[in-house]
């Protein structure tokens, strides 16, 4: 099958790739760029796990057909720090304990700045709202929340 | 429609560990070039903190910078031997043994420090900063890194040490079916509260008060978490999760994450902690960990804070609204336990 050129923006940096046809940008990401930070959790849009921006949206890596990025800002929890500096947001979540096993975190990670991205100053509720589709297996959720308001300069009251 | 609320205590004993066959843990510790340790480990670390906390506890021994230690858990085919991180284990059996390897590698690090020094081994003391002088005069010095590299390049040392803790197996009194199958014990108690709506028979777990001993805290902020996540794993569990809500019959089970459904961040229950400190006497620094049991308590809680609030005692797990429905309409109506 003929591969299908694809010329984006990942993390900032303009980027050219062929996708399978068919192929969805998780695998993308991963296989054809060799971008590990959206994890595969379970490939039907049920976990966010596989978290992304796409001109500022969050969607579902899994769910998103990789031809379809043409032309489009596409952001990863790898694109958060920079360079050795990292997000206030990661920050935040090793500050407060937010992460055991990690692999929700990037998930959660991207949903979180594009929260703050275009509100800065949310309530629990609004946190709360944006991290509904990330599952998370180890936390309990409480510590991300903290995390997340606490960027958000509030105090994580119940 | 009415909303009942109803409390519910639970307590636990829960065993550290385990010897059915033995519980042997191995850890090896080395010295790099650069004074830096490595602690080799076939634990596994899953996000509960096998690493942080044994290199916590190889730094303390070795009496070197945290930031001087790497814990490598990569490979347990060439790693030493380990049972596995299973049975609340982890910081009890592997920290025991990392003391076991740091201070053999320890002792090593003091003779070679002492032969550049020209000292005698015993009058070395570390100060945790990196550096290792004669007691008293903290001038009579040398850094561990220089310490290391005098033994690797010149006295032909290996700064190294080999730790095991063994629990060896214990026979099974034939006459009576005595064991001793655990060495320590870590502890908990919690009170629950839940909502149950006897119309629809949903319960919601509203807050979690409790109560955990755990030996020391060796990381107090990873204690923290395991045990706020295990809750909600425990609640999530009573309340929530199954993959055969008809057991046996296989009818209706979830064959995804739409419908094996958990607590998200919009159902979670207010849970306040206490940690109780009892340093263990056999335990690495005194600490046990909280493992499974930060979960296991609250199930019974729950249950039994259904039946203080609508009368209706579940024996099969998870509460769900059909069961509680069930016992409703067998009991002719809800009957708080409070009004009685
Ligand atoms: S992997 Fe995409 S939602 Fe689970
Ligand atoms: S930290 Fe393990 S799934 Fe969230």
């Amino acid at each position: 099958m003929a591969k299908i050129p694809v010329t984006f923006t990942h993390n900032g940096t303009d980027r050219a790739a062929f996708a399978d046809p068919g192929q969805n940008l998780l695998e993308f990401l991963r296989r054809g760029l060799g971008d590990l930070s959206p994890k595969y959790g379970c490939g039907q849009g049920a976990c966010g796990a596989c978290t992304v921006t796409i001109d500022g949206q969050t969607q579902l890596a899994c769910l998103v057909l990789a031809e379809t990025v043409q032309g489009r800002d596409v952001r990863t929890a790898a694109g958060l720090a920079d360079g050795a500096t990292l997000d206030p947001l990661q920050e935040a979540f090793m500050d407060h304990f937010a992460a055991q096993c990690g692999y929700c975190t990037p998930g959660m990670l991207v949903s979180a700045r594009a929260l703050l991205d275009t509100n800065p100053t949310p309530t629990r509720e609004e946190v709360i709202e944006a991290i509904s589709g990330n599952l998370c297996r180890c936390t309990g959720y409480e510590p991300i929340i903290e995390a997340i308001l606490s960027v958000a300069g509030r105090r994580a009251t119940a | 429609m009415t909303r009942h609320t109803g409390r519910g205590f639970a307590a636990i004993n829960y065993p550290i560990g385990m010897n059915l066959g033995g519980d042997p843990s191995q850890a090896l510790v080395h010295s790099n070039p650069d004074g830096k340790f490595t602690v080799a480990l076939s634990a596994i670390d899953l996000g509960q903190g096998m690493k942080s906390v044994t290199r916590q506890i190889a730094a303390e021994t070795l009496g070197v910078p945290i930031a001087d230690v790497y814990v490598d858990t990569a490979d347990s085919d060439t790693g030493p031997h380990d049972m596995g991180s299973f049975a609340s284990r982890g910081t009890h059996r592997m920290g025991n043994a990392v003391i076991e390897a740091s201070l053999e590698a320890r002792s090593v690090m003091l003779e070679a420090a002492a032969e550049e020094l020209e000292v005698d081994a015993g009058d070395l003391v570390t100060d945790g900063q990196g550096n290792i002088h004669v007691r008293g005069a903290p001038s009579r010095s040398i850094t561990t890194m220089a310490a290391a590299q005098a033994a690797q390049f010149k006295q032909g040392r290996t700064i190294a040490g080999r730790g095991i803790f063994l629990v060896p197996l214990s026979d099974v009194d034939p006459e009576t079916g005595e064991m001793s199958p655990v060495t320590t014990f870590a502890h908990a108690a919690l009170v629950v509260e839940v909502t149950v709506d006897d119309e629809t028979g949903e319960v919601e777990v509203v807050d979690i008060q409790s109560a955990y001993e755990v030996g020391r805290a060796l990381n107090p902020g990873l204690v923290e978490q395991q045990l706020r996540g295990g809750a909600w794993m425990g609640m999530s569990h009573a309340a929530w999760e199954t993959t055969e809500p008809y057991y046996p019959a296989r009818d209706h089970g979830p064959v995804d994450f739409n419908h094996y459904v958990m607590p998200g961040p919009g159902d979670l229950a207010t849970h306040h902690i206490s940690v109780l400190e009892r340093p263990a006497e056999d335990g690495p620094y005194g600490g046990k960990g909280p493992g499974e049991m930060c979960a296991n308590p609250v199930l019974p809680a729950v249950v039994n804070a259904v039946y203080d609030a609508v009368g209706v005692r579940i024996d099969a797990l998870p509460v769900t609204p059909e069961k509680v429905l069930r016992g409703l309409q067998a009991n002719g109506g809800a009957r708080p336990r409070q009004a009685l």
